[in-house]
């Protein structure tokens, strides 16, 4: 065994540290008051816990006072696009997988729908019920660590553990039906990995009646604390006309008053088959389009995607999960462009083929991405000085996955 | 002689012969500096709060309370790398992110360990073949301790991972070498 205190960085990895050195711009003339200092730079992340992962934020500062904020990414770069152009179609999918891996079957679905469209296939029933119900399962559990974690970094320990609780149920579930707990590889091109285990439709109906309950209990938890309110109702405003141009989606966009879901504008799947409301932010405790209002779309989108899960079950009809799924999949020459909602917004695919059975060209549109570009804009159209503190309460309530803005 | 001269010849008549741990009842042990050392450190290994990728969800399901990391000493996860003992690399390491990786391990105060969490921070993972950017193991530019599998792996694997290293820190020697590095299941 060598000595691997010896061991040390071969010379091709050395990486140079240059993205040190930006111009500091002069403060704007509406923070000139008595307190005014000399701006200095602050950077948060790649490592900090609260940036929900390795997002790095360049802040400008006049001292307590956020000035300006430049994302900086690519420290999660996993070259999904290299792997697309390199594997066939139904080796892609563990990789979408990766890319937001708090919703891995939301990902999955995504890029199958794209391939289907692509190839012209007309998946059965059961298939698509199957999907929309653990879609919506994958949205509830994706939504519950966006509510824990925004506990976590607002100070709050117990929502953390609360939500992980509920969301090991739906894991356990996930785990019944597709043998992983969290990177699935479920939803294949054509169909679906496997079938119902028997009993998982009862189970499911059991979480269902268990989970609805507790979200007033996560309400009266974290949603309507004092404190919790006067962290966020007044902090973050994303106003509608600027997400809007920033492309934002997702709760991001509903929670800015935006009426706006692609499950009932521009219905993928089944899902024009369902009846349930779309979520919008309200301006409930303050300006439309704050961080409390994106974090309420959430909480009341978990309760949607109850009401979803249950019509679906109720309608699951009998068919084959593996009748249509190509034994290797060669799209015709040509184009597609698919997008679903992913519980973080718009994901599309796009995707072309020359006639080969390894895509030309595969290109994700990312949610998270749109929504980190729009985070100075939030600085600059902050009513009044914003703080570090509130930056970190807008990027918690972005609920961003690093996996998928990198890529 | 006085009688409590007489006792006093009797105590070190006694102190002679008796070994010091029977000497004072059940109250005395006699250990190594080592052993103490170690027992005290393996019973309160801190670790990084420190997620890059998929597995950090795992590191977060683990502390969480149905896995509970807290029985083994391990729930004080510190933001700071200069109050930790233990580095968690949970994720793809990036070749933008192994410099900062590698400045995070020298920030932290010796001794330190490093646990390998899943195939990515082990040897590249899934994405070993067509990832350009993508380091292909975190043992290329930290020491790693103990590796475990699993893409990602489960909670209970990385308790296991965490309990070698428990292992490891028990039956190591402040003046000796350091051992190997060990995989989990």
């Amino acid at each position: 065994m060598p000595d691997v205190f010896a061991l040390q960085a071969p010379p091709r990895y050395e990486i140079e540290d240059d993205d040190l050195l930006i111009n500091i711009p002069a403060p704007p003339e509406k923070y000139s008051g008595a307190y005014l200092t000399e701006t200095y730079k602050v950077n948060m992340g790649p490592q900090h816990p609260s940036t929900h992962g390795v997002l790095r934020l360049e802040l400008t500062m006049d001292g307590e006072v956020v000035l300006s904020i430049r994302p900086h990414i690519g420290y999660l770069h996993r070259c999904f696009e290299k792997h697309a152009e390199n594997l066939p179609y139904a080796g892609i999918v563990p990789y979408t997988d990766r890319m937001d891996y708090l919703a891995g079957l939301s990902q999955n679905m995504s890029f199958a729908v794209a391939v289907e469209r692509l190839m012209g296939i007309k998946v059965p029933e059961r298939v698509e019920y199957i999907r929309v119900i653990i879609c919506e399962l994958q949205r509830i559990a994706s939504h519950l660590v966006a509510f824990g974690t925004y506990g976590l970094d607002m100070g709050a320990f117990t929502p953390f553990l609360w939500a992980f609780r509920d969301r090991e149920m739906i894991l356990d579930l996930f785990e019944w039906l597709t043998g992983a707990r969290l990177l699935y590889n479920y939803i294949w091109v054509g169909g679906l990995a496997r079938d119902l285990p028997e009993g998982w439709v009862a189970k499911t109906r059991e979480f269902l009646d268990y989970f609805e309950p507790k979200i007033n209990d996560f309400n009266d938890l974290l949603s309507y604390n004092h404190i919790f309110i006067t962290r966020t109702a007044n902090v973050g405003i994303l106003p509608p006309e600027v997400a809007i141009s920033y492309g934002v989606t997702g709760p991001n966009l509903r929670g800015s008053g935006v009426d706006w879901d692609l499950r009932r504008d521009d219905p993928y799947s089944i899902y024009d088959r369902f009846k349930w409301n779309v979520a919008l932010g309200k301006g409930r405790f303050g300006p439309i389009g704050s961080c409390w209002d994106r974090y309420w779309v959430r909480i009341e989108e978990m309760a949607e995607s109850v009401k979803i899960c249950r019509q679906a079950l109720e309608g699951l009809p009998e068919g084959d999960v593996h009748e249509t799924i190509p034994r290797k999949a060669r799209p015709p020459k040509g184009d597609v462009y698919a997008r679903t909602e992913s519980p973080r917004g718009e994901l599309g695919y796009y995707v072309i083929s020359d006639g080969s059975d390894v895509p030309l060209r595969c290109k994700a549109r990312s949610p998270c991405f749109t929504a980190i570009s729009s985070l100075n804009a939030v600085v600059q159209h902050a009513k009044k000085p914003m703080l570090i503190a509130d930056v970190v309460a807008t990027v918690a309530s972005y609920d961003i996955v690093l996996g998928e803005v990198d890529r | 002689m006085s009688k409590t001269q007489t006792e006093i010849k009797i105590r070190e008549k006694a102190e002679q012969t008796l070994p010091l741990e029977g000497r004072h009842g059940n109250n005395v042990i006699i250990t190594s500096v080592d052993k103490v050392l170690s027992w005290a450190r393996q019973s309160s290994v801190w670790p990084m709060s420190f997620g890059l990728a998929c597995c950090a969800i795992e590191m977060m399901a683990t502390a969480a309370g149905r896995f509970d990391i807290d029985r083994f000493g391990m729930g004080v996860m510190r933001a700071s790398p200069r109050q930790s003992d233990l580095m968690i690399v949970a994720g793809t390491v990036t070749m933008k992110m192994a410099l900062r990786v590698k400045k995070l391990y020298e920030q932290m105060p010796e001794p330190k360990y490093v646990l390998s969490m899943g195939s990515c921070a082990t040897c590249g993972g899934p994405y070993w073949k067509h990832g350009y950017h993508v380091l292909k193991g975190v043992d290329q530019i930290v020491p790693v301790d103990v590796y475990v599998a699993g893409c990602p792996p489960r909670p209970e694997a990385l308790l296991e991972g965490l309990m070698m290293i428990q292992e490891k820190i028990k039956r190591e020697e402040m003046l000796g070498k350091k051992l190997a590095p060990v995989m989990a299941a």
